[in-house]
């Protein structure tokens, strides 16, 4: 199979989606000629022009809050918001508007958008352009929440969000923008709700999210020398969540790491912890730890950064600390 | 542009409709059977029923946590609404919204909105979704005079504005934001001068005379489905009772009686009465009949909701994803 960056991938489906349905329209700070700030929508302007690819003032709260509109008027906005960091700028159009309008009216009024955004520290970009707080948005029921980790899944999943008739949140990862994977050229979904299975292993379950599965599946491929072997699960959507892959591999290994480049505290790292400890504690024979950002605002001075972003040996850290219940 | 008979009497009847409404919600709430939060309209009517005359069932409208009176005038049926009021599963919003969520997208109204100003994206979306569908709906957005500080105010007439939508921007500027007066909040007199900013027509007209409402907002109706852009249409009037019912004293904290007494004697449907008398529109008897009648469906309406089931406790968990 042909070969796309996670950046073309998503650029395939937006594409594919938009021929498809002319409903689907872009809407976002320069996605037009500039392509995007991460190259992500390059060329649909020339394709579509700009009436479907609409280049905004610098506005969020403004053209997010325009696409609810949009959305419940019969279009099916794609909305780009530059960083996640950005959001903050219209939480209430997403968390007031876009995520309970269609409980608050009683399931009167749809809102068929997508709201794609990014996090990952990495890039020298500091403290408002380089945060990881998706976990926010599993918070707010309304919202769907995706967190694909690779090209094949960022294109399935990301028609999956367009095709679907919930506001979805669909964050991207900075560092993955540029990595390449296999991607068929076919138009094709996944299902929302649905983990992945990366790798089988019978000691420890780690459930990972966006670059922290790659992460993961570098150091499972070392430990497995050793003969400790992971077991890998990515959840790709955050809410709805496959709580019954993490359980059954919890009950089989009766050990977690939860690994997601979010702040550890009230992340998604917890609300996983919870889950298990609610529904399979009997299963478990050592303590559930968590891999993720320390409680701090990304710093700007490289090996401060580097030490911020949670990587393969936090993972490592964390399964040596497992190893006394092997 | 003179109004026929048949014109006057309506916007008469949507008034009166507002006005028994709100009167009967403000009796319902003091007696404990109107649960929640209820921001009465009345003294407004004329804005609501004024502009809402000029729309068309497939118009768009986006209302305000006081928005009772715009949702009756694009067409709302009482009995959903009161129903909804009550908290029962026969409401609007199936008991989940209340007073300040009222929306049936059937009849255009996306939404009354319990963020002040959180109509206004969206009623730029609508527009901007009517223009892309090629279709000619227009989207009126009500949102008060506290709302036009905030920052959805401005990005919401920017991107109307850049796009040329077919939206009419209309603020009702009650004078007060809660408790705090226009002047403490806005150094301008007039709210629609912030339409040069946006290079697009900015109209002050009396709120409180439906007849000039009425004109003002079918010029900007006209303009927006011609697809020449948008218009900044600000109604001066008043709410004669508190914020909301429970305001201590219904604002006599921050408002004079004589101030409220002054505006009470400016009431719009009394001032389309007189037009309708004078003019032998109509006689007495009859503006008398249309109350009565309005009356009885408020009755009506009220029955409907007393009789109607609370939602099941595994309703709580519909409709949070469609």
């Amino acid at each position: 199979m042909r070969e796309l960056t996670y950046a073309q991938a998503i650029n395939e489906a937006l594409l594919q989606n938009m021929e498809r349905d002319e409903r689907v329209f872009l809407m976002g700070e320069d996605i037009g000629k500039y392509g995007g700030i991460f190259q992500v929508t390059a060329g649909l302007l020339d394709r579509f022009g700009p009436q479907r690819v609409m280049d905004t003032p610098i506005s969020e709260a403004g053209f997010v809050g325009a696409a609810v509109g949009a959305a419940m008027t019969g279009m099916r906005p794609v909305v780009e918001i530059m960083f996640i960091d950005f959001t903050t700028v219209c939480m209430d159009m997403i968390v007031n508007q876009m995520a309970k309008i269609h409980y608050m009216f009683g399931g009167r009024g749809k809102v068929p958008m997508v709201l794609r955004t990014n996090i990952g520290a990495g890039r020298g970009a500091a403290a408002q352009h380089s945060q990881s707080f998706h976990a926010f948005f599993v918070h707010i029921p309304g919202l769907m929440v995706v967190t694909p980790s690779s090209p094949y899944d960022a294109k399935g999943l990301l028609t999956t969000a367009i095709q679907d008739d919930n506001p979805v949140i669909f964050v991207e990862h900075k560092k993955l923008y540029a990595t390449k994977g296999p991607v068929p050229e076919e138009f094709y979904t996944i299902p929302f709700g649905r983990a992945e299975l990366k790798r089988k292993g019978r000691h420890i379950t780690v459930v990972a999210t966006h670059e922290m599965v790659n992460r993961t599946l570098r150091v499972a491929e070392e430990l497995a020398r050793q003969g400790v072997e992971l077991e890998v699960i990515d959840p790709r959507t955050l809410r709805p969540l496959d709580q019954e892959t993490i359980l059954d591999s919890v009950k089989k290994t009766g050990r977690l790491i939860v690994a997601d480049e979010g702040p550890v505290t009230c992340g998604i790292h917890a609300e996983i912890a919870a889950l298990v400890a609610e529904q399979a504690v009997e299963y478990l024979q050592a303590p559930i730890l968590r891999v993720g950002s320390p409680d701090t605002p990304v710093p700007f001075s490289p090996p401060l950064e580097q030490i911020y972003i949670p990587d393969e040996e936090d993972i490592r850290d964390a399964v040596e600390r497992l190893r006394a219940y092997l | 542009m003179e109004l026929s008979r048949e014109q006057l009497l309506f916007l008469y009847t949507t008034m009166v409709k507002i006005r028994l409404f709100e009167e009967r919600i403000q009796d319902l709430y003091a007696r404990g059977v109107v649960p929640g939060l209820a921001h009465l309209y009345v003294g407004q009517e004329a804005v609501a029923a004024g502009v809402c005359a000029q729309l068309e069932p497939r118009d768009y409208i986006t209302s305000t946590h006081r928005g009772h009176g715009h949702v009756i005038a694009k067409g709302a049926q009482l009995k959903y609404m009161m129903a909804e009021l009550f908290g029962k599963k026969t409401g609007y919003c199936k008991g989940k919204g209340g007073s300040m969520h009222i929306a049936d997208v059937e009849i255009g109204v996306l939404g009354a909105n319990g963020i002040a100003g959180g109509g206004i994206p969206i009623a730029v979306g609508a527009a901007l979704s009517s223009k892309m569908r090629g279709t000619d709906q227009v989207t009126v957005c009500f949102f008060g005079d506290g709302s036009s500080n905030n920052g959805v105010f401005h990005e919401g007439l920017n991107l109307a504005s850049v796009n040329r939508l077919p939206v009419v921007f209309v603020c009702e500027n009650n004078l007060y934001g809660i408790s705090v007066s226009q002047k403490q909040h806005q150094l301008i007199e007039d709210i629609s001068v912030r339409s040069i900013a946006y290079s697009m027509p900015g109209v002050t007209v009396d709120g409180n005379d439906v007849v000039a409402v009425f004109q003002e907002a079918g010029k900007a109706i006209r303009r927006a489905r011609a697809g020449e852009g948008p218009t900044l249409l600000e109604c001066k009037t008043y709410r004669w009772r508190g914020h909301h019912e429970g305001d201590p004293n219904q604002g006599r904290r921050y408002r004079s009686m004589e101030e409220v007494q002054q505006w009470m004697e400016r009431c719009p449907i009394k001032r389309l009465e007189q037009t309708l008398l004078g003019k032998r529109i109509a006689t007495r008897k009859r503006l008398q009949e249309i109350w009565e009648s309005t009356r009885g469906e408020i009755d009506s309406a009220v029955q409907y909701a007393q009789e109607s089931p609370f939602p099941q406790p595994q309703d709580l968990y519909e409709d949070v994803y469609s």
